[in-house]
């Protein structure tokens, strides 16, 4: 008689092999029937580990944790994906340096890889902007706002704001420059505003950012540059 | 009547952040329990949770809406578990710890190790419960990165082995092997105390 392998023992315990033909060798094989026993018992094992059990208001809490992380990565505080993505940031804004300081573009071979990962860094960067202006744009407005993570993050992106528009008149890339310049006049009106808003207040910051398109205008830019930045790759 | 997660999830692409807090409600706990089962610490978990919705937001745009969308918040959140289990990994440190499951094999679970004991908790049930603690805290240790997230989600989230691929981003076989491996390990490490009682 061929006995089972453990592989089709495994697929039987998950289901996920025709089970007729293996429970008709289990039942005629003391052998099989053993081996899969002992298999079922340590699998039980792993069942009976318990998991701590979250508390009531637990999913109130992650929603608390996210809106207070300012929507930045928990795992971006862990040194060793710290560093790398430091390594990052730092090699974009050095493309960023290199272009805008160069006196007279000569024509390089790598200018293709250079312009490819500006549109990744400025794909992430309108991402990332867009996700504070939709926040602000999408807040409730029946009572105060408190905005002050928010301007912190406006802060943050407006620098990087400053440096790609730049890039982006450097290298003509007018779409993105136009763009660019009126995020960066948003950012600024964000960062400068109290950080505590009126509800009226609140509404007056939603019809400009209504009225200015601003969040269309990125969420297309973002998709045009990261589909062009894909095609490049 | 509650909306499905695709309508909800049509609200939060326009930008409703409320409508992404539905999302974060309905899926955070069942996130909770496969990113303790993926790290073995509460603390890594609740960071696994968080920058699973956080990249989960930011990628919403990408979610075409042809797999579960649960199915796609396990991806994310695999591949944030792996991340952080591989780092730990590469510095040499313990992923789960002996006593990362907190009060240990749940009193009166389907446990054949103690439906085979004594119905009464004495210091040897105890015992037991805590030794196989700890050999299933170094049997998961044991497992590779790939081989942990792959058994997570076959054995504890009951997802099918194609299912397990389209998580792991790898082929039906690649994926059935590395529970296979995982399966494996483990009986080594737990059949000797399984057997013996």
């Amino acid at each position: 008689m061929t006995h089972l392998t453990e592989e089709e023992l495994i697929l039987h315990y998950y289901s996920e092999a025709d089970g007729g033909p293996v429970e008709r060798h289990l039942d005629a094989c003391p052998e099989c029937r053993a081996a899969y026993g002992s298999l079922e018992r340590v699998l039980n094992v792993m069942d009976a580990l318990p998991v701590p059990e979250r508390g009531e208001g637990y999913e109130t809490a992650v929603w608390r944790r996210l809106r207070g992380a300012g929507l930045r990565p928990a795992l971006w505080r862990r040194p060793l994906v710290r560093w790398p993505a430091a390594a990052l940031v730092l090699a974009s804004a050095l493309v960023g340096v290199v272009l805008i300081h160069r006196p007279a573009p000569p024509p390089l071979q790598s200018a293709g890889v250079q312009k490819r990962i500006l549109d990744f860094a400025v794909g992430d960067y309108l991402d990332r902007s867009q996700i504070v202006l939709a926040e602000l744009a999408n807040a409730s407005p029946a009572g105060t706002l408190d905005i002050s993570v928010d301007q912190e993050l406006a802060g943050d992106l407006l620098a990087e704001c400053r440096l790609y528009h730049q890039t982006a008149l450097r290298t003509g890339d007018n779409a993105v420059a136009g763009v660019l310049d009126e995020l960066e006049r948003v950012l600024v009106e964000i960062s400068h505003a109290p950080s505590r808003l009126a509800p009226a207040q609140v509404e007056e910051l939603q019809q400009r950012l209504r009225s200015q398109g601003v969040l269309f205008r990125i969420r297309n830019l973002g998709s045009t540059v990261r589909t062009q930045a894909e095609h490049k790759s | 009547m509650e909306l499905a997660d695709q309508a909800v999830i049509d609200r939060a692409r326009s930008g409703d952040s409320d409508a992404f807090r539905v999302l974060v409600e309905r899926h955070s706990r069942a996130l909770f329990r496969l990113s303790f089962r993926m790290t073995g610490n509460e603390s890594d978990a609740e960071d696994v949770v968080q920058e699973t919705f956080l990249r989960a937001y930011r990628q919403l745009g990408k979610f075409d809406g042809r797999a579960n969308f649960g199915t796609w918040l396990y991806r994310i959140a695999a591949n944030c578990a792996l991340d952080l289990v591989r780092a730990r990994s590469r510095r040499g440190e313990k992923v789960w710890e002996p006593g990362a499951a907190a009060g240990g094999i749940r009193e009166g679970a389907s446990d054949p190790l103690l439906t085979s004991a004594a119905k009464d908790p004495g210091p040897e049930r105890l015992a037991i419960s805590s030794q196989v603690r700890e050999r299933v805290a170094e049997a998961m240790d044991e497992l590779s990165p790939a081989e942990r997230t792959a058994f997570v989600l076959r054995h504890f989230e009951g997802m099918c082995i194609e299912d397990v691929s389209r998580a792991l981003g790898c082929q039906t076989g690649a994926a059935k092997h590395s529970v296979f491996r995982a399966v494996q390990k483990l009986r080594r490490a737990l059949e000797p105390l399984v057997n013996t009682k």
